[in-house]
């Protein structure tokens, strides 16, 4: 994925297929978002240029998020023996709710890493260390036996780090 | 009411009207008002169809709060990060664009037999596109995606820096300051400038934090107070109100920019319109026949180094041909640049001529250039790149071996 920023605009983000189509988002300044496809004789210019709103740009992100961060996570529990996804429901008394992802630390203290959220049936995939807590979040989480206990005791506020 | 007044409301009134009249016809045309409000100054002008007698005093300072509110949202646009990035990896082709465009206004002027000062004049005249209208040619004809499109702003954002060290040097050397003048004052917004990039850059943040976004008037008054009293003490140093306006908007950011933003439009509509009409208005309408032909030849001449600028500037980034004709057609337009370089000329008494020879020039380049940047978008055009693309393709590449 390729980010060029277009100054007074806002930045485009794109990325070129395996099948050789390129594909971008450009983010405008004012909120505004648009999904361009590209020539393909003419790499340059775009054909098509599609505005989403903030609603169709989730649902849009959503469909094509959860259904890869799925296939990624069924994949990995194939391929590694000793790699274990677990789904740690956050304990309402947990110290993180209401708090961001980046303070628990968990990925440099456990080497686990948080993959994904559920809250109210939908998918945060690759939630950042920006992301906040809610309470009676599940938290997906992919790492060994050892990692994934620790993100537990973490989420629940036993680790005395 | 005073006569006086109540005159002075009538002129306004009708003026404004007719103008936003003439922008709808315009839209309908897909045409850029620039050309509409420059053709009812001239016509509301001295040796015009009719006279304005009682508003000449308010357009006069209309016109200078639509130069500084057309700077300021310029600033606003950009970020100062921005601007330094862009400045690192755009400033070939900044340059490319200055030596292309620059020296054949000059060049031109001396060879009319103007003097060295109007030669500089001209030489900005010509150098700086029209961010205004470029921007919404790239919007309409749905090309803020492709991938020149970044090539060509970031020419705009150089020209558009640049004028930040050129308009100073100008101002100093039309006051009569002499060419050491001149130098020193460029030093002067050399400092100025650096300075404001060094601190939006460091302390942005700060800055727009002290003006509160939750209160909309309160932010759009001491936005705009801000910015005039900054631009008027610019001036007072002879850097030029434009300038100082500019750097205003460049230093206020995040938030606080996006809401100004959306206050202050309005009131840049309104008075970059006065600012155009009246500009219009200085001009005399009799100055222009006799310099339509050189403007004609200024204008072809520097449409075509734009072209050049263009496609040297998108081969540097890696765009392939049709691209890179995008990239040149797109840059041709000039427009409120040309007329503010021309408007502080006018302001400071060179050749009159030169007005009238910005006139016709911005009116040139300003309506052709659009119409223009469409061509590629044309079946025939497309055939024709693709044809020499296949030509280039076959000379370039040796015959594939029989495999």
């Amino acid at each position: 994925m390729e980010q060029t920023p277009l100054p007074g605009i806002g930045v485009r983000h794109d990325l070129v297929t395996s099948s050789g189509r390129t594909v971008g988002v450009v983010s405008h300044r004012n909120g505004r978002r648009d999904l361009v496809l590209y020539d393909v004789d003419d790499p340059d210019s775009s054909l098509a240029s599609i505005p989403l709103t903030d609603d169709e740009a989730e649902a849009l992100a959503d469909v094509l998020g959860a259904s890869l961060m799925l296939g990624q996570l069924a994949g990995l529990r194939q391929q590694a023996a000793g790699l274990l996804t677990e789904q740690i429901a956050l304990p309402a008394g947990s110290p993180f709710v209401g708090r961001r992802l980046g303070d628990t630390q968990a990925r440099s203290r456990t080497t686990a890493s948080i993959v994904a959220v559920l809250r109210d049936r939908e998918v945060i995939a690759s939630p950042g260390p920006e992301f906040r807590f809610e309470a009676n979040d599940v938290v997906v989480t992919v790492g060994t036996r050892r990692g994934l206990d620790g993100v537990t005791a973490i989420l629940a506020g036993d680790d005395d780090g | 009411m005073e006569h006086h007044t109540t005159i002075l409301l009538i002129e306004i009134g009708a003026l404004l009207f007719g103008l936003g009249m003439l922008g709808r016809l315009g839209r309908r045309f897909g045409l850029s008002p620039i050309p509409l409000y420059l053709l009812a100054g001239l016509a509301f002008g001295q040796g015009g169809l009719v006279q304005l007698s009682a508003s000449t005093e308010f357009t006069a300072v209309g016109a200078q709060i639509g130069v500084v509110l057309l700077l300021v949202m310029l600033g606003l646009e950009y970020s100062a990060d921005e601007l330094v990035g862009n400045l690192r990896s755009a400033a070939p082709a900044g340059l490319i664009d200055m030596l292309l465009n620059a020296l054949p206004g000059a060049a031109f002027a001396l060879l009319l037999g103007w003097d060295w000062k109007a030669a500089l004049v001209l030489a900005g005249i010509t150098w700086v596109s029209s961010s205004g209208v470029i921007a919404k040619v790239l919007g309409d004809l749905g090309r803020v995606g492709n991938r020149e499109t970044p090539v060509i702003l970031s020419v705009l954002v150089i020209e558009d820096l640049a004028m930040a060290f050129y308009l100073p040097l100008v101002t100093a050397v039309l006051a009569g300051l002499g060419l050491a003048g001149g130098l020193s004052t460029l030093s002067v917004a050399v400092v100025t400038v650096v300075a404001v990039l060094v601190v939006a850059i460091r302390y942005g943040g700060e800055i727009s934090r002290f003006i509160s976004v939750k209160d909309p008037e309160a932010l759009l008054l001491s936005v705009l107070g801000l910015t005039l009293f900054i631009a008027g003490v610019a001036g007072e140093l002879k850097v030029s109100e434009a300038v100082g306006a500019f750097l205003v908007g460049i230093a206020i950011s995040g938030p606080v920019a996006h809401h100004a933003t959306q206050m202050l439009t309005p009131l840049r509509d309104l008075f970059a319109a006065v600012f155009f009409v009246f500009f219009g208005l200085s001009t005399n309408p009799a100055d222009i026949p006799p310099v339509l032909l050189p403007a004609l030849g200024l204008a072809v001449l520097t449409m075509l180094t734009k072209v050049l600028t263009g496609y040297l500037a998108a081969r540097r980034a890696g765009i392939a041909l049709p691209g890179r004709i995008r990239t040149g057609l797109a840059l041709m337009p000039r427009g409120e640049f040309s007329i503010v370089i021309a408007g502080l000329a006018v302001a400071y008494g060179v050749d009159a001529r030169l007005a009238a020879l910005a006139t016709a020039y911005v009116l040139i380049t300003v309506v052709t250039g659009p119409l223009l940047a469409r061509l590629p978008d044309y079946t025939w055009f497309r055939e024709i790149i693709r044809k020499r693309m296949a030509a280039q393709r076959a000379t370039q590449k040796p015959l594939p071996s029989t495999e």
